[in-house]
């Protein structure tokens, strides 16, 4: 395999070029990382009741950050899941869950709670 | 019943693949039974821990601490899994060598079994943690259930048993090809855990989407596919990834490579590395990194 490092003599000069890289990746996450603290998210809270989502269809405006709550009300702990979101986490029994969704293009997200997938079945719809 | 087989069994075949893959690389090291069994059990003890603190932790850190744990202990198994090619790549050809002159695995107590046995237990640890969560939401919710348990039972002994076949295939390559292989199994592996933890790095707001859909392949094939999965696990593929994982998944293969690269030395560093294997060097093992 041919790198870009093959043109690079000496040890030193590549350990040079590993510092280099790093420094660069640092700096596009930070600058990053302030982009997505700017925007003041909407919120909407969704329960979690015998293994079903309350309300199962969540409306929420397009091009605006949302902060979505998870309140699970059942003793029995829930992996709320979205694959449309790129969202997965654990919400323990009688406890909640506070998740930050960006800003999406207006359609319909769908969401799962994994654990009981047969009843636990809902979708975020951006309009 | 079904379900419940089918939940436990996706998070049982994680694990399992991952500890396959460290078999496969501590595969003729003096002890590695111990140290790899050592590594699983304390994952498992670890991931009972971890669940009955589901709770507490989810809320910590700003309601991020899952998040930060799921990312911190991906990115320890990467950094792990770096460390191991970038070891094989300095003492490796030696190992290579004295198992072809042999015909079979050698005995050598020194890779750095610590290091793969961390990787198995972080890899029990987060897969089983939300297996022991699922598998007491069952026994909790009461009676009648005693078909769901056994269905849980069932996909644990089922993601097991696949992770063992994986294991045996594994040992089906041949032996001068055995090493190259597996290194570049974890080179993967290391970088599809990486895109991973940028997943979880960006629920925790730590990190931009960049792009939030570099392509979609869910049609072709679909991450929720038996095929899909296996690949998700052992190469990263993912369906539907951010820019963030794309940019996580290069990074970690570059850096592992330049790595690989820097420690194991020139180009040819098999020259200078033969004592002991004169007759053979010359058929060099291509492993990642070096050309």
């Amino acid at each position: 395999m041919t790198t870009v490092v093959d043109g690079l003599a000496s040890r030193d000069e590549r350990i040079e070029f590993v510092r280099k890289m790093s420094l660069m990746v640092a700096a596009v996450l930070a600058l990053g990382t302030a982009q997505v603290l700017a925007a003041e998210p909407v919120e909407r809270v969704v329960v979690i009741e015998n293994h079903r989502f309350q309300p199962a269809e969540v409306k929420v405006p397009a091009h605006q950050p949302v902060r979505l709550v998870i309140d699970n009300r059942d003793p029995t702990p829930e992996e709320f899941e979205s694959r449309d979101l790129r969202l997965e986490k654990i919400v323990a029994g009688h406890s909640q869950a506070t998740l930050r969704v960006e800003p999406l293009e207006a359609g319909e997200y769908r969401f799962v709670g994994e654990f009981n997938e047969d009843t636990a079945q809902g979708k975020l719809v951006v309009e | 019943m079904f379900g419940a087989a089918l939940v436990v069994f996706r998070e049982t075949l994680e694990a399992a693949l991952i500890v396959a893959i460290v078999m496969g690389a501590s595969r003729g090291v003096a002890g590695r039974g111990r140290w790899l069994a050592g590594g699983v059990a304390a994952g498992v003890l670890g991931a009972v821990a971890l669940a009955g603190f589901a709770g507490t932790i989810s809320a910590s850190v700003a309601g991020r601490g899952q998040e930060l744990l799921n990312a911190g202990i991906l990115l320890a198994a990467v950094a792990m899994l770096a460390w191991h090619n970038a070891w094989m790549s300095v003492h490796g050809r030696q190992l290579a060598a004295q198992m072809r002159r042999v015909g079979h695995d050698v005995s050598t107590g020194v890779k750095p079994l610590s290091a793969l046995a961390l990787v198995a237990s972080f890899a029990v640890l987060r897969e089983g943690s939300e297996t022991v969560l699922f598998m007491y939401g069952l026994a909790a919710s009461g009676a009648g259930n005693s078909g769901l348990l056994a269905g849980g039972v069932l996909g644990l002994i089922g993601g097991a048993l696949l992770g063992w076949l994986i294991y045996r295939g594994l040992l089906a390559i041949p032996v001068h090809r055995f090493m190259a292989v597996v290194s570049w199994m974890v080179l993967l592996l290391a970088a599809g855990l990486a895109a991973n933890a940028a997943g979880y790095l960006y629920q925790a707001g730590l990190v931009p989407a960049l792009i939030s859909q570099v392509w979609d392949s869910s049609q072709i094939l679909s991450q929720g596919s038996v095929v899909g999965t296996l690949l998700h696990i052992l190469i990263g593929y993912s369906d539907r990834p951010m820019g963030i994982q794309v940019v996580f998944y290069a990074a970690t293969l570059a850096a592992i490579l330049l790595l690989m690269r820097v420690v194991g030395g020139g180009r040819r560093p098999a020259a200078a590395r033969a004592e002991g294997a004169a007759p053979v060097a010359s058929e060099a093992v291509q492993e990642p990194g070096q050309s």
